[in-house]
């Protein structure tokens, strides 16, 4: 081991590693060696969003950093491997496989384990606890057999691991000791507003249990309950606390607190001054903080007074805390109950939409001294700040709960300008107004996702997000910048702007809207996005006069430009679903104009090397025959794929083809801001691979489970989980909604997943619009799709049956001969493009 | 190699060029783009043939305009490719340009030098 002082640090949860990020961001010249040991196989992750887990079963999305990153950083780092014993006297720890290190300072960041009450049965199969990505694994492999799951524990964890088991589709309980639901955070009225809201979403809530014993042989079978009731269960999971991990501590003589907790002092120090503990393990005045931000506060202090460059106490910290349960806003901040002084409380109650707020106001009604937000959570920041800052409240303080009236604004004398520059508006890691601001004016900032990455802000709980969006606007807002989206030189607009102005003052033509509202000609970047626009707006026929020249290559001659110069030809095949006379036709196209043909990824066939002279006389063919254009080449839906589903295969349990077939139909021709793909699967094996798609659709036995936003590609990206068990109706309905909005708001050129992880607010945010009507506009979006599916038409129909569409197909306007520079080869019997296709490009080599 | 006649030759009609858009001639054995701005009624001619991939299809390309002076351009279909239509310059980059040529209006016809 190298000549440096080793640190170790015991334990690689999110403080563990939090401690090693400050301290090796603080270590200018490295005197030190990092030393961790972990329990866990894995490096540390995000246990706040460990329920996220549950739904994309994908834990590298939870990893707080990676192997690599310990190793550039020069951590050792020993994973599945525990400290078993601490020599205090020589300084040494030595781990479980044997390792023996000796430390100049040791820090402790164990953690805490989950707190099992002792129950009679608890050792049964079928109970589990909440804690680690194994516990959460092993809960999910049981939960398949399983209809009926409780959870013990109606605290903030409880109901995390409720909507985990929500999520699994179980029929869910949670049990609690306390007459309410999180007893810690929120008053009784809020409680009695949070039950009811969480039972009007399933979940069914039980307070005032006591479970005496569970019942079943080796596999839990029912909660038995101290009032003689009974509840029948196939799965538990405990939620009802934390215990913290102290039992090295003990082994090795270090002072604990009397229910556990490792005893700290100010500086963190336990009873051995060479030996600290930061996080749920730590007992300081009293309390465990089972919150992350304090742990984070502990490991930056640590860090400092260990390199020797600060002297930072821990003091009380705040527990304020924001979150979302099963979709639902709880927020409780500074004094919630008003506990620590005289107050006057003003509340606000609506039964009907599951809302409640309290404020609690200093006697002299200066002073917001704390809260609760049950349901809307939107000013919880902004309260907070109020708090923390003890800004003067305004004349009317219930505006703070009950929003603008009488045309007053609501927040006068709030916002974030208001805030003084020392404002801790990440407290996850502790950075202030001040330092935000002037990372934006100096760092030339533009974005949030820059201010994250540049000051750490925002990198923790999330939850100061909404204010780095307001500060952002603010500071540069400031510096006289202005958030620029503009399509290009010609508009000085996003594409959300000109899609509005278009539908409002029903322009139709890229000319006036041009003359109106842009400058000079246009460009290949304006007209096809504009072009888009009107198709989805007007969706009159995209060749038509005057929108003909707008088109990108492709659309302008309803075909895919390849190498050379032709053209390759895509019949719509619903669903992948085609008779055999169909094919036969496909193939005597093919052949009497030798074009080259591959199956296609999605489904259908691709008949390549098409003169554009030859275009519409095969059209004319395919057309006949019945075939439709496949929009191959365009902005637009392209295929929904499927598995062969419940009419053939043994496994299917629902007709995927038939749906597939409906989907597709209903959506072909739609133009988006990107292209559009789609599938639909028969069940969870998945064949049609729904998942990769923009919308996709996986058959359950009770219905169809929505995805949305997937794409494969360069950066291919899973689709989310969007709603479940729903039936065709539901999910063509949010389907409309879905693909207008995207519509509507996309850049150009923006695939639905890309447009989601811009989104602000993610996909609970698109859960809210879709679902919710949140933005009361669904109706309208239900209308608009309705039209475009009234006056779809087959392009191609259109150009074969009209004759002065028909004559922009040919190669040359004052000659009638095709192009005489194409160069052909032969490849396993059929032809293809010479290098670049044409005679020029094959005399010069081109590849 | 055929003779090209360093005259005015009429090659089409107006109507034969896609309004704010082109088309593409032939004579002899050069392909010439052909592009027109209906509402500054300009008129523009240039070689068809893309020198990045030596590809057959600038008359297929989306025109506009670069910049306050609003210089006419067109961008190549294939790789989008932009060049001047005054002067063929490249204006995406790249040193490479296309020829442009004389084109005048008399009526409805439309007439090139080569």
């Amino acid at each position: 081991m190298s000549a440096k002082k080793n640190v170790v640090v015991i334990g690689n949860g999110m403080v563990g590693y939090k401690f090693c990020e400050k301290f090796v961001a603080k270590s200018g010249s490295g005197d030190f060696q990092l030393v961790v040991f972990g329990e866990e196989p894995r490096p540390a992750y995000d246990r706040v969003h460990l329920s996220e887990y549950f739904t994309t079963k994908d834990e590298s999305l939870l990893t707080m950093a990676t192997l690599d990153w310990y190793l550039d950083n020069n951590i050792q780092l020993f994973l599945g491997d525990p400290i078993v014993y601490i020599d205090r006297e020589g300084k040494t720890v030595t781990s479980l496989k044997g390792e023996k290190v000796s430390y100049e300072k040791l820090v402790f960041a164990t953690g805490s384990s989950a707190f099992v009450p002792k129950i009679e049965g608890v050792e049964k199969d079928g109970i589990f606890v909440y804690r680690t990505i194994e516990d959460l694994d092993m809960t999910i492999d049981y939960a398949k057999k399983c209809k009926t799951g409780a959870v013990i524990g109606g605290g903030l964890l409880g109901l995390e691991a409720a909507k985990a088991l929500m999520d699994l589709k179980l029929d869910t309980h949670v049990i609690e000791f306390a007459p309410r639901l999180m007893p810690r955070q929120i008053d009784e009225e809020g409680g009695q507003v949070l039950k009811d809201k969480m039972e009007s979403l399933g979940t069914k809530i039980h307070l005032n249990k006591n479970t005496s014993f569970f019942g079943g042989d080796a596999t839990v079978k029912s909660m038995n309950f101290a009032d003689g009731s009974v509840l029948n269960v196939d799965i538990v999971v405990i939620s009802a606390g934390i215990k913290p991990r102290d039992e090295l501590a003990i082994k090795f003589g270090l002072e604990v607190g009397p229910r556990g907790g490792i005893l700290v002092n100010d500086k963190l120090e336990t009873s051995d001054k060479d030996i600290y503990a930061i996080g749920e393990c730590a007992l300081h005045g009293g309390m465990i903080y089972g919150l992350v931000a304090p742990g984070y506060e502990m490991a930056d202090i640590v860090a400092e007074q260990i390199l020797n460059i600060g002297e930072k106490e821990f003091k009380a910290f705040d527990m304020s805390t924001k979150l979302k349960l099963m979709g639902v806003d709880v927020a409780s901040y500074g004094d919630a109950f008003g506990t620590s002084e005289d107050h006057d409380a003003i509340v606000y109650k609506d039964k009907i939409k599951g809302v409640y707020k309290r404020i609690n106001i200093s006697k002299d009604g200066k002073r917001l001294i704390g809260g609760i937000l049950i349901g809307d959570a939107a000013d919880y920041n902004m309260h907070l700040q109020m708090v923390k800052n003890k800004l003067v409240l305004p004349p009317n303080p219930e505006d703070l709960i009950l929003g603008a009236r009488n045309g007053a604004s609501a927040h006068a004398g709030a916002g974030v300008a208001a805030l003084p520059d020392d404002a801790v508006i990440c407290s996850c890691e502790n950075i202030t107004k001040g330092a935000i601001c002037k990372a934006v004016e100096e760092g030339d900032l533009n974005k949030v996702d820059e201010i994250i990455s540049c000051t750490k802000a925002g990198s923790g709980c999330g939850g100061c997000k909404p204010m780095l969006v307001d500060l952002l606007k603010d500071t540069m807002k400031k510096m006289g910048k202005t958030v620029k989206n503009h399509l290009c030189e010609h508009f000085a607009y996003s594409r959300q702007e000109l899609y509005d102005i278009v539908k409002v003052n029903d322009i139709k033509t890229y000319g006036s809207l041009l003359v109106k509202y842009g400058k000079g000609h246009g460009c290949e970047v304006c007209k096809p996005a504009v072009a888009s626009i009107l198709a989805s707006t007007f969706n009159e026929m995209i060749l038509k006069k005057p929108h003909q020249t707008l088109q990108d290559s492709n659309d302008r001659f309803l075909a895919n430009i390849q190498r050379g110069g032709t053209y390759s030809v895509v019949p719509r095949i619903p669903g992948g679903e085609i008779t055999p006379e169909k094919l036969i036709v496909i193939g005597e196209v093919a052949k009497k104009y030798n074009l080259y043909t591959k199956i296609t990824g999605g489904q259908r066939i691709d008949l390549f090397g098409a003169r554009v002279d030859q275009l519409p006389d095969i059209w004319e063919e395919l057309v006949n025959a019945g075939f439709e254009s496949g929009h191959a080449y365009a902005k637009s839906l392209r295929t929904v794929k499927s598995c062969v589903g419940s009419t053939w295969c043994r496994f299917g349990v629902q007709d995927s083809v038939s749906f597939a077939i409906e989907v597709e139909e209903r959506y072909r021709g739609l133009r988006a801001p990107h292209k559009l793909k789609s599938a639909v699967s028969g069940c969870t094996r998945e064949c049609a691979e729904a998942q990769s798609k923009d919308f996709g659709i996986i058959a359950t036995d009770k219905g169809w489970n929505l995805y949305l936003c997937g794409n494969g590609g360069i950066k291919p990206q899973h689709a989310i989980l969007f709603a479940s068990d729903i039936d065709k109706e539901t999910c063509l309905k949010y389907i409309d909604r879905f693909l207008m909005f995207y519509i509507k708001t996309a850049d150009p050129l923006t695939r639905t997943a890309t447009w989601l992880n811009k989104m602000e607010g993610g996909i609970e945010y698109l859960r809210d619009v879709i679902i919710n009507d949140s933005l009361g506009i669904c109706s309208q979006l239900e209308r608009e799709m309705d039209f475009m599916v009234e006056t779809y038409q087959c392009e191609w129909k259109e150009v074969v049956n009209n004759p002065e569409l028909r004559k922009r197909f040919k190669a040359f306007v004052n000659v009638q001969e095709p192009d005489n520079q194409l160069a052909w080869a032969d490849l396993r019997g059929q032809k293809f493009p010479e290098g670049w296709g044409t005679k020029y490009a094959v005399a010069k080599g081109l590849k | 190699m055929s003779t090209i006649v360093d005259t005015w030759v009429k090659v089409c009609k107006t109507s034969d060029i896609p309004e704010n858009g082109g088309a593409c001639a032939l004579l002899g054995d050069k392909q010439i783009a052909i592009f027109n701005y209906t509402i500054t009624n300009e008129w523009f001619a240039t070689d068809n043939l893309c020198p990045h991939k030596q590809q057959m299809a600038i008359s297929r390309g989306m025109i506009g305009s670069h910049g306050e002076e609003c210089e006419p351009k067109v961008a190549c279909p294939f790789h989008k490719k932009t060049f001047s239509l005054k002067s063929g310059e490249c204006l995406s980059g790249d040193d490479y340009k296309i020829n442009t040529y004389e084109i005048k209006i008399e009526g409805d016809d439309v007439y090139l030098r080569v």
